[in-house]
């Protein structure tokens, strides 16, 4: 059976959720193996192994940390060459970050192979793999294959359902040399963000999010409030964001993170195209607005229309008192 | 020594317009406008505000597009850069990311150039490797996704955002950097710079100009296919209610009977 090679992103060896995805979404078209880079890299084995990981080739070295992005393409890189070596390889998968999308174009062009990035979606198909992707705000949906080389692929977070599927999971060193270009852009300091304790935007199954009508930072609090209430992360509009009210890694939209949970709340939030392009493939939509005519109103599942100073804390109350 | 900066552009439809497919299933660019992604506007600005803290320098701002596509370059001219580059050939219609990296990178070497700047993605396609793909294909460092960027003595210096750090980055020139929208916001172009716009010199190179063969480009060249574009079924009308003292409550309700709560 065809191989499959996955990037694995991790935190000191914590695989992330959208690993696990792409495991999934990998066994439909392979058998998984995993690479695993960086400080942890083998403490990564047992979860990937869980998830159907058949092997898992691990490396680490300082320069993961103290380089941007090129050492993790070589990396990659030398895993494609000692995989495909190996037999038939049937596409590289990586999860869609900022970061393993350059990893993911870069390894593209040195091996030859086209790309696909931000799939929602992805199956077996006649002449490789076939991936969803949306376009135009989501608008359009998309299917699309690479025509040339081993197809690289970048998934979105919550594009499949986790599933178990124990495999060997085998651990094995990579061997790595790195190229002259990986110490090209150093990273001389790094400031940890700091936890809020809440799911990371993307990879969340409920997201609340606040916009213009939340009407200051301080008041982003009820917003909050109501996230910890349904376990969610807090996503916030370009005009909250540009206003100073919330950090911009919290953003929404086009020029922010595209997200596409299970439920997501808007309040105060008109429903901009910006906006729309961001969250418009989220299973449930609701939104919370004062002005019957925002067009975000279009997209909901449900829609109160009403003050979200009132409507915000009295939900809030009611999903605490239900939850006991 | 003068920093010679070449900013990449991108013409792109109007996000606000009704955007689609042709039967090609490439971009269809008859039935909207088109106008400088929004994002590159921020790259032109750094590109700017590096200029005017340099001794010498020049800005060149560098598209591949159709015909329309000089109008990206005359905004980013009547912004302030120096002069414009227009790649255009019939044989790039359809051309994919990784094509567009290929002759950007021509491009760009037959300019000259100490730093290139670019948006963090473009409006249209979203996909935002662009940066990344040229630095692999000139060889030179990427400094990317910067929230703020700066460049003294032929270095580049930088922070980027990401999800769970904020780093500091730093690399030697030639480099290609790519910036956010949180770099600073984009001045708009005053009558004076509108006016000047349309003296700025404003090349077009074509693929022999490039030396790149037609076939290495374009929809046939393209490394990967489309093979169909479906328009989102509208979403059926959801449940509007109005507040009147039990709005929350009301939602609840739903939440609890879709169980979410």
């Amino acid at each position: 059976m065809a191989e499959v090679l996955v990037y694995v992103d991790h935190v000191d060896g914590a695989v992330r959720k959208p690993t696990l995805e792409l495991l999934t979404l990998a066994r439909r078209i392979g058998e998984p193996v995993a690479v695993a880079l960086g400080s942890g890299a083998e403490a990564t084995a047992p979860a990937l192994a869980e998830h159907g990981a058949v092997k898992v080739l691990t490396h680490d070295a300082a320069e993961y940390a103290d380089y941007l992005v090129v050492p993790k393409v070589d990396a990659l890189q030398a895993a494609y060459e000692v995989v495909s070596a190996g037999g038939s390889l049937a596409a590289v998968l990586v999860p869609s970050s900022a970061e393993g999308k350059e990893i993911a174009a870069r390894l593209a062009v040195r091996i030859g192979s086209g790309i696909i990035t931000d799939a929602t979606d992805l199956e077996a198909g006649d002449e490789g793999p076939v991936a969803t992707q949306s376009a135009f705000a989501a608008s359009f949906t998309t299917k699309s294959r690479v025509a040339k080389g081993t197809p690289v692929i970048t998934v979105k977070p919550n594009s499949a359902a986790v599933e178990a599927a124990p495999a060997a999971g085998a651990v094995e060193a990579l061997a790595v040399s790195f190229s002259e270009k990986a110490t090209g852009t150093k990273v001389t300091a790094r400031t940890p963000r700091e936890s809020t304790g809440r799911p990371e935007l993307t990879e969340a199954a409920i997201v609340v999010s606040g916009g213009r009508g939340v009407n200051g930072a301080e008041n982003f609090s009820i917003i909050e409030a109501l996230a910890d209430s349904l376990g969610a992360a807090v996503g916030a509009s370009r005009a909250a964001v540009d206003a100073g009210w919330y950090p911009h890694t919290n953003q929404v939209g086009q020029t922010g993170k595209s997200v596409s949970p299970q439920l997501y709340i808007a309040s105060g939030i008109s429903g901009a195209i910006q906006h729309r392009a961001g969250m418009q493939t989220s299973k449930t939509i609701v939104a919370i607005n004062k002005d019957a005519e925002a067009p975000i109103f279009d997209l909901v599942d449900y829609g109160v229309v009403g003050d979200l100073f009132e409507v915000v804390p009295q939900l809030t109350e009611e999903i605490k008192t239900r939850k006991g | 020594m003068s920093l010679r900066i070449v900013v990449t552009v991108k013409y792109v439809p109007d996000a606000t317009g009704d955007r689609h497919f042709a039967d090609d299933l490439t971009v269809d660019r008859d039935d909207v406008d088109g106008l400088l992604s929004e994002l590159d506007e921020y790259a032109v600005e750094q590109a700017l505000q590096i200029a005017d803290d340099a001794d010498d320098a020049e800005i060149t701002v560098l598209t591949v597009g159709p015909e329309d596509a000089k109008d990206a370059l005359r905004k980013a001219l009547s912004m302030g850069a120096d002069k414009a580059i227009h790649v255009e050939d019939d044989d790039l219609h359809g051309t994919d990311a990784i094509g567009t990296s290929l002759v950007l990178a021509k491009a760009i070497e037959k300019a000259g150039y100490d730093l290139v700047i670019s948006g963090m993605a473009s409006t249209d396609g979203t996909a935002g490797i662009v940066p990344a793909l040229l630095a692999e294909r000139l060889g030179v460092p990427q400094v990317t996704l910067l929230s703020e960027v700066s460049v003294e003595d032929g270095v580049v210096k930088g922070r980027r955002d990401g999800d769970s750090a904020s780093e500091q980055l730093e690399a030697s020139l030639p480099a290609v950097v790519s910036v956010t929208d949180q770099s600073g916001e984009a001045r708009y172009p005053s009558f004076k710079g509108i006016m000047a716009a349309k003296k700025k010199p404003v090349e077009s190179w074509d693929l022999e100009d490039l030396e790149i063969e037609a076939d290495e480009v374009g929809l046939e060249g393209a490394w990967t296919k489309v093979d169909s574009a479906t328009e989102r079924p509208a979403r059926t009308a959801g449940t509007i209610v109005k507040d009147e003292g039990e709005g929350g409550k009301q939602l609840a309700e739903f939440l609890a009977g879709q169980k979410f709560i």
